[in-house]
């Protein structure tokens, strides 16, 4: 079953965001995490996070800071 | 599926990495102490010393690495749009974690870019320092994974985070003018210096790449552990590489455990000093060198950790508290097992959802 959640890490600092968001994809099986943070840093621990764990990402600005989506593919879509 | 070499060894953080190892040799062969050519702990407690706070007379000099590091970073940082305001979210517990980091240093005798540049000058005793730093930042990393946060900043204005670049830059003049009321050290490692400019110089650089790669020495094994992640751990590789190499140029490679310079042979001590560095630093979010560099960028919760740090230093030197080579005093065993405690407490007891 696809989920999706939504993280608000503004204003935490790193590695807060990234834990939060491994603990998120790592409890679904597949779907769809939403991550607000307002820290560039932040933007590329998480973007760095989400391509070891071979989700796919975009992020975009938003008020007050970034909005990462992270879609986690499912078991078909890693790797062997 | 192809490995993105390039996220997994971002080439600006083995860089940055690379001109620490090379300069923090280089400056100890240029005049600062041996196998101290950048030490984050040690030159905030020389500055302490200089500024009369504590009176060990020979760890008293206005370390210049310091006050530049500072301005390469807010430079860098205000280039790059990322010099920004944040309050402090826990400015208590972060001056706390700050001035216990630092003690753990000094009984360790050396923040983890030091604990760096002794492993590259053939130190062998800071292994047992390196095995420390590790045990204290897995213990960090498990209490992050239950869920400790120091909790959340909120943006803020950009005029409060002038002033640590402005007390930066008084600290550079008052060490050209140099007026009575500095206390300059005759003998000792206080009275080994660089350059003056070319400290200036290296710490201006320095400033600019740590801001630039996030490089932090805590956050490169942390990151291993909680993400599988070596992005900043090649950046620490690199320092050790660069420092050993540039050492065994120079004829400056010393491989050993005994007679090293500014160092003790108290392993027991060695290792829970700098596990102390080690937790308090994940708590904090960062090392020593990464505290200074989010402070000069605007961050207040580093702003106090600073804070933490020069008290720490304080306290350490008056209290007979820190090391030397000829080993631990008892005061400086029974703080840095409290302070151990100190830091499971917080972990365990702060936290935010």
């Amino acid at each position: 079953m696809t989920q999706e959640m939504t993280i608000d890490a503004r204003g935490l600092a790193c590695p807060i965001p990234v834990i939060r968001v491994k603990k998120a994809l790592e409890g679904v099986a597949r779907g769809r995490v939403v991550v607000l943070v307002d820290e560039q840093v932040a933007v590329e621990n998480i973007t760095r996070l989400a391509g070891y764990m071979r989700c796919s990402h975009q992020c975009a600005a938003c008020e007050g800071g970034f909005r990462i989506i992270i879609e986690k593919p499912g078991s078909g879509g890693e790797e062997p | 599926m192809r490995t993105n070499w390039k996220a997994m060894m971002p080439p600006v953080v083995i860089i940055t990495g690379a001109i620490l190892g090379v300069l923090g040799a280089v400056l100890a062969w240029a005049g600062n102490p041996p196998n101290m050519g950048l030490c984050i702990a040690c030159f905030q407690r020389d500055i302490v010393g200089a500024l009369g706070l504590h009176h060990a007379a020979r760890l008293q000099y206005l370390r210049p690495e310091i006050p530049a590091l500072i301005l390469g970073t807010t430079l860098a940082a205000a280039l790059r749009k990322e010099w920004k305001g944040r309050s402090a979210p826990a400015p208590a517990i972060s001056f706390l974690l700050g001035a216990l980091v630092m003690i753990g240093a000094l009984v360790f005798l050396g923040c983890p870019v030091r604990m760096t540049l002794r492993l590259g000058g053939g130190d062998l005793t800071a292994l047992v320092g390196l095995a420390g730093f590790g045990a204290g930042i897995w213990a960090g990393t498990l209490l992050l994974r239950r869920g400790f946060s120091l909790g959340r900043s909120a943006s803020g204005s950009r005029v409060p985070t002038l002033v640590l670049p402005v007390l930066a830059a008084g600290l550079l003049v008052l060490l050209f003018i140099r007026p009575a009321f500095i206390f300059f050290s005759a003998e000792g490692p206080g009275s080994q210096a660089a350059p003056v400019l070319a400290s200036v110089g290296a710490g201006l650089l320095l400033g600019a790449l740590a801001q630039r790669s996030r490089l932090c020495l805590a956050g490169g094994i942390r990151d291993l552990l909680l993400i599988r992640s070596p992005h900043l751990l090649v950046g620490l590789a690199a320092a050790l590489v660069a420092a050993a190499l540039t050492n065994l140029a120079l004829g400056r490679f010393d491989l050993g455990f005994s007679g090293q310079p500014i160092a003790h042979t108290a392993h027991l001590w060695s290792f829970l000093g700098m596990a102390l560095v080690g937790l308090g630093a994940v708590l904090l979010g960062g090392c020593p060198l990464r505290q200074l560099v989010l402070a000069a960028q605007g961050d207040g919760g580093a702003f106090c950790a600073i804070w933490g740090m020069f008290a720490g230093a304080a306290v350490a030197h008056n209290f007979d508290l820190a090391a030397s080579p000829a080993g631990v005093p008892v005061g400086g065993q029974v703080v840095v097992v409290a302070g151990l405690v100190t830091c499971l407490a917080v972990g365990w007891s702060v936290g935010e959802t």
